[in-house]
């Protein structure tokens, strides 16, 4: 027996089935290349933004290789120093915002947001649309600069070197720029959707905590992109018109440009990782079917990131010649992002005590998220302590700590996000033995590529560094050859995806058991996501009730009668 | 234990470093008991809780105030220590004593000058007193970019400005020879543009200020005195001697040499060419290579400097 609230309205329901093996879905419902470019459909979108981004991961992938074929000795091996700097600056522009921010935001966010909310589409699908050729339109900006004259400023473009270089900084910002407005659109639409699209009997406090990360993750987009959309509109007209706004040499102060620059790119550092923790949230529930220990404590604690977050910009900057008084103040307040950070890891754990643990490829993922992801947290710490951080900033050490976050974080999150919904997206299952293989072979190259990373850093060598001096050959030499064991990794997973697309069995609607809604629907799922209106009448992770207990909607036959008040109960069991 | 210190920092060379060392193995042995801890955590949970059958039920618990305040209250308590240790160093680091020796450093793409209270100036090398405190006054050249004074040893970074001094300072422990770096990126030169701090006792120290005082450049051999416009102008940051290209061409053999241009022009090395292109670098740019050379050496060199930087060309055959 199940009930729930629906503000005292009368609903007629009834249990409803999920198709499995259906011959309709959203896949097959048009047909054709203008019905993929003119969707509104917000699947369709997701599976767009999903191609878009594993295109550019893999453009920012082969310049990593490269990267670290170069620095495999202190001489040149491959190229000179003025194109290792455009490759490492290509690298990190492209990984950051062509792919990682746009990562599980937009790809996942869209495929899933209004299917978990139980709605047909996200609030405004014609905008959704507007936001991936926004995305688009500036990635195409990004790619004519690589063949006009590929950036050599590092992506944090800081002046007055920006300003003064012959390389193609303006089409590079301007394709920034636009894809901030596509950034700023997505986070607009969620935030509505999440508002006003909910399910009948969809409270706050029962939607799956992926939701609450994207609702964060939306806010910051929204508040925080537009301070970089400024600052690179002022350095754009600082090039072109000459106004002194960050160059010295025209009466500008490069010190502002660091902060205008960071108060976005800090917050952005929680529109990259945030979302992971939402993905991995629904991982570990479903995988060790049990309720999630503090619900509350992680949704809060992904606002709290949020709002904290928005705080700490000038840790980026204490030896930068900013004030020391701001340096400290800064410092402080940095270490309270550690606090719901460390909730949520212990939260999680919390969760898998006692639970129903099934190793499979995402929860793999998950539990290798756990672990990096603590390396990446505490060298944060590190790096928040002043005095230690005049020692490690602009070293290897920070490469290997953001990388362990954005990396062994986000990036873990999102393929066992990937993995998790692939028989949800494609309606087809891969290789569980081969997802197992390569999330081991790429946890052990991560680890060989960046742990080495950390001893070189804090032993003193300093990072965009073309060659060096050869007490660092050994790391370097570990850290290149876990990097080609990390891309060997990929090609797998890129193999096994193939073929499942193409030979890959079936999937069932539900694989893993799961209660969130998006999986109440066949896989893959109807055009309009649901083929009833879901009623949600239980907490997204209530893995003590059946599933047939989420399978709720709203009956529009003669086999429904009116419940009075504000309780629904139970009609037929089937059709 | 020296050997596990060793193998993640430098050795510590200056008054303050071994308090920043401190707080370094603090936090990794806190945050190795945390990693191991969550480790066995996962791996023991993922062994112990294993699903054995598809009908397994799991327990309801939704929340436990006790754990939550414990696992809150406990990392509050560690970054208010790490955060305390951290400040009281910075607030050390951010102090010279008031009697420190002063040296001013000029950063430029790609290179340093230090300048001597009596008047020493040197290029890309730091002499310096061991035992006493130097406090370096820095700022990036006029015109130029971003750089970072970085000595890994003393635990001393801080970044330069074109448009404002900065300050650092340190107090070496022990006289020898310490490697620094640029740490904030700066174009084509960035990876080479570093040097040595040399730390004398302060009877070398003495003796190494009388030799330089004596030195008379005006009566030194052209080629000597370009020798000296050589790595203390800037020109080693990007142009070398042995025949090897960086940012710009190698010096060795240039002279007489066929030189293309971007624009399609070709033009014999001699003593013309070479004093145009350091005057005026950027009106013919040389095939290979960016057109980035600084505008400067106009105002900067004397005409007997720029004659000495010529035969010192001369010479590399």
């Amino acid at each position: 027996m199940s009930a729930a609230t629906t503000n005292g309205k009368t609903l007629k329901v009834r249990y409803f089935d999920i198709e499995e093996n259906p011959t309709e879905h959203y896949l097959n419902a048009e047909s054709g290349l203008k019905s993929w470019l003119f969707t509104v459909d917000h699947k369709r979108i997701g599976l767009m933004y999903l191609a878009s981004i594993a295109f550019f991961f893999f453009v920012g992938g082969v310049l990593a290789l490269v990267l670290r074929t170069e620095l495999f000795t202190p001489a040149e091996n491959l190229m000179t120093a003025e194109t290792y700097n455009r490759i490492f600056t290509v690298h990190g522009a492209v990984m950051v915002f062509l792919f990682i921010i746009p990562s599980i935001p937009a790809a996942l966010g869209n495929f899933l947001l209004p299917m978990m909310l139980g709605a047909k589409d996200v609030a405004f699908p014609r905008l959704n649309l507007a936001s991936f050729w926004i995305y688009s339109i500036g990635a195409l900006f990004t790619l004519v600069s690589l063949g006009v004259n590929p950036v050599d400023t590092g992506w944090t473009f800081y002046t007055p070197y920006s300003v003064q270089t012959g390389s193609a900084v303006i089409l590079m910002t301007i394709g920034v720029f636009i894809m901030g407005f596509s950034s700023i659109l997505t986070g607009m639409n969620f935030i509505v959707t999440i508002h006003k699209m909910r399910a009948p009997g969809m409270t706050w406090g029962r939607m799956p905590l992926f939701l609450w990360a994207m609702y964060a993750t939306s806010i910051i987009q929204v508040l925080a992109t537009p301070v970089l959309a400024i600052t690179l509109a002022l350095l754009i007209m600082e090039r072109t018109l000459g106004i002194g706004i960050f160059d010295p040499a025209l009466g500008g102060d490069p010190v502002l440009y660091q902060h205008f620059f960071w108060f976005y790119s800090h917050p952005a550092v929680y529109i990259m990782i945030v979302p992971a923790f939402g993905v991995i949230s629904e991982l570990i529930a479903t995988f060790s079917r049990k309720t999630i220990f503090g619900y509350w404590a992680i949704a809060m604690s992904s606002l709290a990131i949020a709002f904290i977050g928005s705080l700490v910009w000038g840790h980026h900057m204490f030896v930068s010649g900013q004030s020391e008084l701001s340096t400290v103040i800064f410092s402080f307040l940095t270490f309270f992002v550690g606090i719901p950070t460390g909730i949520k890891i212990f939260n999680w754990l919390a969760t898998m005590h006692k639970g129903s643990i099934d190793m499979k490829t995402p929860m793999l993922y998950a539990c290798i998220f756990l672990f990096l992801f603590t390396i990446g947290g505490v060298t944060g710490i590190m790096l928040g302590a002043i005095s230690v951080n005049v020692q490690l900033h602009d070293t290897y050490y920070v490469v290997a700590h953001f990388h362990y976050v954005m990396m062994g974080g986000t990036v873990m999150a999102f393929l066992g996000g990937l993995h998790y919904w692939w028989p949800k997206m494609t309606g087809k299952m891969y290789s569980e033995f081969w997802g197992r293989i390569s999330a081991i072979i790429i946890f052990i190259g991560f680890n060989l590529t960046f742990l080495p990373q950390f001893i070189m850093g804090s032993q003193g060598m300093p990072r965009r560094y073309y060659s060096y001096i050869e007490q660092f050959q050994t790391m370097h030499q570990l850290s290149t050859i876990g990097s080609y064991i990390l891309g060997v990794g990929f090609v797998i997973i890129a193999v096994y995806l193939a073929h499942s697309l193409m030979k890959g069995q079936k999937a069932p609607a539900n694989p893993w058991g799961a209660r969130t809604l998006d999986w109440m629907t066949s896989s893959p799922p109807a055009q309009h996501n649901f083929n009833y209106q879901p009623v949600c009448n239980n907490g997204a992770y209530d893995f003590h009730k059946p599933i047939a207990d989420f399978t709720l909607g709203i009956a529009e036959d003669e086999h429904a009668h009116e419940q009075k008040g504000d309780t629904i109960k139970q009609q037929e069991q089937n059709v | 234990m020296e050997y596990v210190t060793n193998f993640f920092l430098p050795s510590a060379e200056s008054t303050y470093a071994a308090s920043v060392d401190g707080l370094f193995h603090f936090i990794n042995i806190v945050s190795l008991i945390l990693l191991v801890g969550i480790t066995i955590a996962i791996v023991y949970f993922s062994i112990k809780y294993r699903r054995k059958s598809q009908e397994d039920t799991t327990p309801l618990i939704t929340h436990n105030t006790t754990l939550e305040v414990t696992w809150t209250v406990i990392p509050l308590i560690l970054i208010l220590i790490v955060f305390g240790w951290g400040f009281n160093d910075y607030v050390e680091m951010r102090t010279p004593p008031s009697d420190a020796y002063e040296v001013y450093v000029e950063s430029y793409s790609f290179g340093w000058n230090f300048e001597h209270p009596n008047g020493i100036t040197e290029a890309n090398n730091l002499t310096v007193p061991v035992a006493t405190p130097v406090r370096l006054i820095m700022r990036s050249r006029d015109g130029d970019v971003l750089h970072s004074f970085f000595v890994p040893q003393f635990r001393l970074k801080q970044d330069l400005m074109p448009n404002r001094y900065t300050y650092a300072w340190f107090e070496a422990i022990r006289p020898g020879e310490f490697v620094y770096f640029c740490t904030e990126y700066c174009g084509g030169g960035h990876s080479i543009m570093n040097g040595i701090v040399e730390v004398l006792e302060q009877d070398d120290f003495d003796a190494w200020t009388e030799e330089e005082l004596g030195r008379d450049l005006d009566s030194l051999p052209l080629a000597e005195l370009g020798e000296i416009v050589y790595s203390q102008a800037g020109c080693q940051g990007c142009h070398t001697t042995d025949g090897t290209s960086r940012v710009g061409p190698t010096f060795a053999g240039l002279y007489m040499a066929e030189r293309e241009f971007t624009d399609g022009t070709t033009r014999i090395a001699d003593e013309e060419y070479l004093i145009e292109s350091i005057l005026y670098p950027r009106e013919l740019v040389n095939v290979g290579y960016p057109n980035n050379m600084p505008n400067i050496y106009e105002s900067t060199l004397s005409e007997r400097e720029l004659m000495g930087l010529v035969e010192f060309i001369k010479e590399l055959q």
